[in-house]
């Protein structure tokens, strides 16, 4: 028998269902992989073990009464930026270290109804901003995968660094993840694994720590494109707690899976194309496009002229809004309180948030501020809301023609700790092809689809219109077929 | 856009975020770098078009006028200031205000 | 004569503009489901919205909304069907988020106007800029402890109304008249209770003075100001304070100054002087609000009588005058008892009553109408024993000092002290007679053609029966008698 911990989460459902294996078991062998692995990945930033051991366990009673829910007994991790009951939330920052919500995010409380074991909270760059996971105050991700032949440590991607290693290392069968800007395809590519971010407004952002509140969605991250459906159809739904929720009925992703591509018409955007891209980045996406050629989908060049300033557009839009949404940790009602004894209430706040908040937060902080600041919001935020404008509009004139879009997920494989350290810019641009859909709003989703010559997983980004995940599904499932990518790292 | 020490300083006093005066021009080296890289969207004219804040087509969803009793309501101090870094009795406390 | 200060350099105009923030009128709070009611133990009405926790999110409160689309159709003003939340970012200790949510770019109420009296029997418009929704920030304490403020958000998150006039008064009186007009309307809609001693109205007074005809010169704000009397108090020192300032040779400095009522002077407010950029956008949790016409319709369809109209009907259907109108109905309580009062009777003589002989009374025994020790069925059964003429106006005004006093019905005390008036001829005659003989010598200085002593009779008369005898039989006893 295959390692428990090695099933995929519709193999593990079925298996549970079919009472072939317990959640107890399932759980334990994940708790014991944690307990392996973890030290080196530092994927968990919080182990919740005891809660996990009570969870399979009320999930093998649900098994055995016969009312399993669609995740009974499933273990997952989750991103230390939901916040859960009564158990730690960080947001990887030391200004919530010590931060225990009395509240459960909407997302895993979906998760919780569905019978989802949770393993623990996973790490992420401070308050979801990074594309390395470097950025944690609780210690950088390593990337289970490594480069041939080599033991130079590389990033798992971020934000959702501590999500995506843990599922590519088989210490969860899934996790859930956040988008602002690239924050679940960019990681997934790196480390192998299928994420997809969906339509803004799928996912309640309730109990969801804010980065940049006009863009932020949760979504899965799984080792298949099924094992994400399973997950997003759980997660998503109508709350009436955000208003910025959309009232749609959630469909049922996994059954768009078989759909197929024949007569799909799928654009690639020639923007998409930058100079200097890297050619084995460039040859895998020609590789997809084949691949869906051959199922039957029509393939068609289309226009999205605004992509280039994607870029420049999100980092004053995101900081901006973060600047904003950060001005609640203060040191006054929680997180942390870190001044000097004779600080008055403005050196409080100076003191406890420079001590509590990492150089990247500050550096977004403080662009935010600039951005908003008097003089400046016309030439810096309203701008950016029209090319945001702009660049939402090249998505619906391309929807008009195609029905999904196929690009590369990373201009690069995973990098090396310590690489592109120094230039925030050249960090940034980690996330040119993933940040036009989240200015957006539309659905993206990373699909692993090969290695490049170092061994690397290379991911494929699928990016659909507004509300129309399961075309994004249907065509990440035919590539997923046809890549057949069934590398893991470690080998 | 380049911005300067002073800039810098107004700037993280605004956002709260003690700086260290040496280092401020650090700061406005690197906070210059990315505006200036911003910049480039000054090629696109923008002129006629309008604003997009959001992405979500649709109007303003209202809740109705009654007190909750769930994670949206009151009548839960204790867990209000359970996390609370100062606290006396059910207040929170900061070092003292003189307006 | 226009209202100026006499300065050493000649006469100043001043300058006055409000903005008004009203409480609005709801069970929950603007963007979560915790209680607004006043006086609660501290941070005992707070969710975790309204304490700013991460991940929490707003969502507007319909009513609250409706609030302040009826407020601003009884201030005659433009309904915006499209407007947007935005942020206001600052820091301080009762601001839970580090943002207020307000109604900066686009609010939901436009211009208007409101109509003012003044003592003199003009009337002015005063114009309304703009009506915004937002919320209410908490509360600092700072007399609790030496070393530290204490913080209550009881009172974060709840509904505000900001209502911004034009800088359109030009002394504290027009003022006072504003505030006291918007504070009557808002009690009207039920929009606001309007107690300004709970905070529930609270003035930000801007003032400015200048030579006549000039342009504006800078202003002051005086924050917070929490009753109307003080808003006056405060207009006039400031006024003169900055007269003082130009005339010295010195600059106006904008800045937010503070009424320190027991002391009758505004004082600079510090803390607030830094950096006064609040770096306003659109808030991204919070879509457009964008309001139905149908929906606009049915409020302003619903909306109940306000003062200028009821005022206007009163005039007409009871047939008082203006001024009494004015003053039943700059209190909606008091046009009510009115109403309620006047319903079947003498409508002038409920308004004789009420503005005189209540009010009197209230004001000396330090009451409101809602505790009055008369009530409505009380002063109607007065009316009626006055109608049916079981006693007479005289002994009405003593049986009404009596209901004050003991807040008896008024037939009790009329039995009670025997006060039903006498209209058995018999008896009347009888005192006539007895007045006549007991004063030969006036009987016959009338006879002899000094009729003014007519009125001496009466007296005697009336005081022979104890005030009791029905003044038109006396008259007609004595008439004939003489």
């Amino acid at each position: 028998m295959t390692d428990l911990t090695d099933l995929t989460l519709a193999d593990a459902r079925a298996r549970l269902r079919a009472r072939e294996i317990s959640a107890t078991e399932l759980t334990e062998a994940h708790l014991s992989a944690i307990a392996a692995h973890n030290p080196r990945l530092n994927a968990y930033i919080t182990l919740t073990a005891d809660l996990a051991r009570a969870q399979a366990s009320a999930a093998d009673a649900a098994l055995a009464a016969g009312n399993a829910g669609p995740l009974t007994g499933i273990p997952l991790g989750i991103k230390d930026l939901f916040c859960t009951k009564g158990v730690r939330t960080t947001a990887g920052s030391r200004i919530l270290a010590d931060f225990v919500p009395p509240y459960e995010s909407t997302v895993t409380a979906n998760l919780l109804r569905d019978g989802a074991v949770f393993l623990g909270k996973t790490n992420l760059d401070e308050f979801a901003m990074g594309s390395s996971n470097m950025t944690s105050a609780f210690g950088p991700v390593e990337n289970p995968w490594l480069r041939r032949g080599s033991n130079a440590a590389l990033v798992p991607g971020g934000s959702s660094g501590g999500s995506v290693a843990a599922v590519a290392a088989r210490l969860a069968m899934g996790a859930t993840a956040t988008d602002t800007g690239g924050s679940i395809r960019q990681p997934a590519a790196f480390c192998g694994l299928a994420g997809i971010k969906p339509t803004y407004g799928r996912c309640s952002r309730f109990g969801i720590i804010a980065f940049a509140s006009s863009l932020d969605q949760a979504g899965p991250v799984a080792r298949t494109v099924q094992d994400c459906a399973i997950l997003l159809r759980s997660m998503a739904g109508f709350d009436p707690k955000d208003s910025t929720s959309a009232d749609q009925t959630v469909p049922d992703f996994e059954a768009a899976l078989g759909r197929g591509v024949r007569g799909l018409r799928i654009g690639v955007p020639t923007e998409y194309r930058v100079p200097g891209t890297n050619p084995e980045i460039t040859a895998i996406w020609e590789k997809g496009l084949a691949w869906l050629l051959a199922e039957g989908a029509d393939i068609i060049d289309v226009s999205l002229p605004h992509t280039k300033y994607g870029l420049a557009t999100y980092y004053i839009i995101a900081p901006a809004e973060a600047s904003s949404n950060l001005a609640r940790y203060d040191g006054v009602r929680f997180g942390l309180r870190d001044a000097e004894p004779n600080d008055d209430l403005i050196g409080l706040y100076e003191h406890t948030r420079a001590r509590g908040f990492g150089s990247e937060v500050q550096r977004r902080i403080l662009i935010g501020t600039y951005v908003l600041s008097a003089g400046y919001y016309d030439a810096y935020y309203l701008k950016a809301q029209k090319l945001r404008a702009l660049i939402a509009r090249d998505f619906t004139n391309a929807f008009a023609q195609v029905d999904a879009l196929l690009t590369p997920t990373a201009p690069t494989a995973a990098f090396a700790m310590g690489e592109k350290m120094d230039d925030p810019i050249a960090m940034y641009l980690n996330d040119v092809f993933t940040v036009p859909a989240s200015i957006a709003g539309v659905p993206a989703m990373s699909i692993p689809a090969a290695l490049n010559q170092d061994g690397l997983p290379l991911g494929l980004q699928v990016i659909g219109n507004s509300f129309d995940e399961e075309t994004v599904f249907a065509v990440a499932a035919a590539l997923e077929r046809a890549a057949g990518f069934a590398a893991r790292p470690g080998q | 856009m380049s911005l300067d020490a002073a800039t810098v300083r107004r700037i993280a006093k605004l956002a709260r975020l003690h700086v260290a005066e040496a280092e401020l021009p650090r700061l406005a080296d690197e906070l210059s770098g990315i505006l200036g890289w911003i910049e480039q969207l000054n090629e696109v004219d923008t002129s006629n078009v309008p604003p997009l804040a959001g992405t979500m087509q649709m109007a303003l969803r209202l809740r109705d006028d009654v007190i909750t009793d769930d994670i949206t309501g009151g009548g839960r101090a204790d867990e209000i200031l359970a996390n609370a870094p100062g606290r006396a009795g059910n207040f929170f406390t900061v070092p003292k205000v003189v307006e | 004569m226009p209202y100026t200060i006499e300065g050493a350099t000649g006469p100043w105009e001043v300058v006055i503009g409000l903005e008004v923030h009203a409480q609005i009128i709801s069970e929950a709070k603007l963007f979560s489901g915790a209680a607004t009611a006043f006086g609660a133990e501290p941070n005992t009405q707070v969710s975790f919205i309204d304490a700013g926790f991460p991940g929490m999110l707003p969502v507007p409160n319909r009513e609250c909304i409706a609030q302040a689309v009826r407020t601003g159709l009884g201030l005659n003003a433009e309904i915006n069907l499209v407007s947007r939340f935005d942020r206001k970012n600052y820091f301080y200790a009762d601001l839970p988020s580090g943002y207020q949510i307000t109604q900066f770019a686009y609010p939901i109420v436009g211009r208007g106007a409101v109509t003012i009296e003044l003592a003199d029997g003009t009337t002015r418009e005063i114009g309304i800029t703009r009506l915004h929704v937002e919320q209410d920030a908490g509360k600092s304490l700072h007399d609790q402890d030496p070393a530290l403020s204490y913080i209550d958000l009881n009172r974060a998150g709840v509904a505000l109304m900001e209502i911004v006039s034009e800088p359109d008064m030009r002394c504290p009186e027009e003022a006072g008249a504003y505030l006291t007009k918007l504070r009557a309307i808002l009690r009207y809609l039920g929009t606001c209770d309007g107690n300004m001693d709970e905070g529930s109205l609270r003035a930000d007074v801007n003032v400015s003075v200048r030579k006549p005809g000039e342009n504006f010169r800078t202003r002051c704000e005086i924050k917070n100001v929490n009753s109307i009397r003080f808003a006056m108090q405060a207009i006039e020192y400031e006024a003169k304070r900055q007269v003082r300032v130009w005339e010295a040779g010195d600059e106006v400095r904008q800045e937010t100054r503070l009424y320190e009522p027991a002391r009758g002077i505004t004082r600079s407010m510090r803390g607030k002087e830094d950096a006064h950029d609040y770096r306003y956008f659109p808030d991204p949790d919070l879509l457009p609000l964008e309001l139905d016409a149908a929906w606009v319709e049915q409020l302003r369809e619903s909306l109940p009588e306000l003062p200028d109209a009821r005022r206007a009907r009163f005039i007409a259907q009871y047939g008082i005058p203006a001024y009494d109108a004015a003053v039943l109905v700059a209190d909606k309580s008091v046009a009510d008892f009115y109403e309620a009062v006047a319903a079947g009777h003498d409508g002038r003589l409920a308004a004789n009553y009420i503005t005189g002989d209540l009010f009197a009374a209230l004001n000396r025994t330090g009451r409101g109408i809602e505790t009055t020790p008369v009530s409505i069925t009380a002063l109607r059964e007065l009316l009626a024993l006055l109608k049916n003429a079981t006693i007479n106006g005289r002994i009405a005004k003593d049986v009404f000092e009596q209901m004050v006093e003991t807040g008896e019905m008024p037939s009790a005390i009329v039995d009670r002290l025997g006060l039903r008036q006498i209209t058995d001829t018999a008896a009347i005659d009888a005192a006539v007679a007895s007045v006549l003989a007991a004063n030969p010598d006036k009987l016959a200085e009338y006879r002899a053609g000094k009729e003014k002593l007519f009125a001496f009779f009466v007296g005697q008369v009336m005081k022979a029966m104890q005030g009791r005898g029905n003044p038109a039989l006396v008259n007609e006893a004595l008439q004939k008698a003489l």
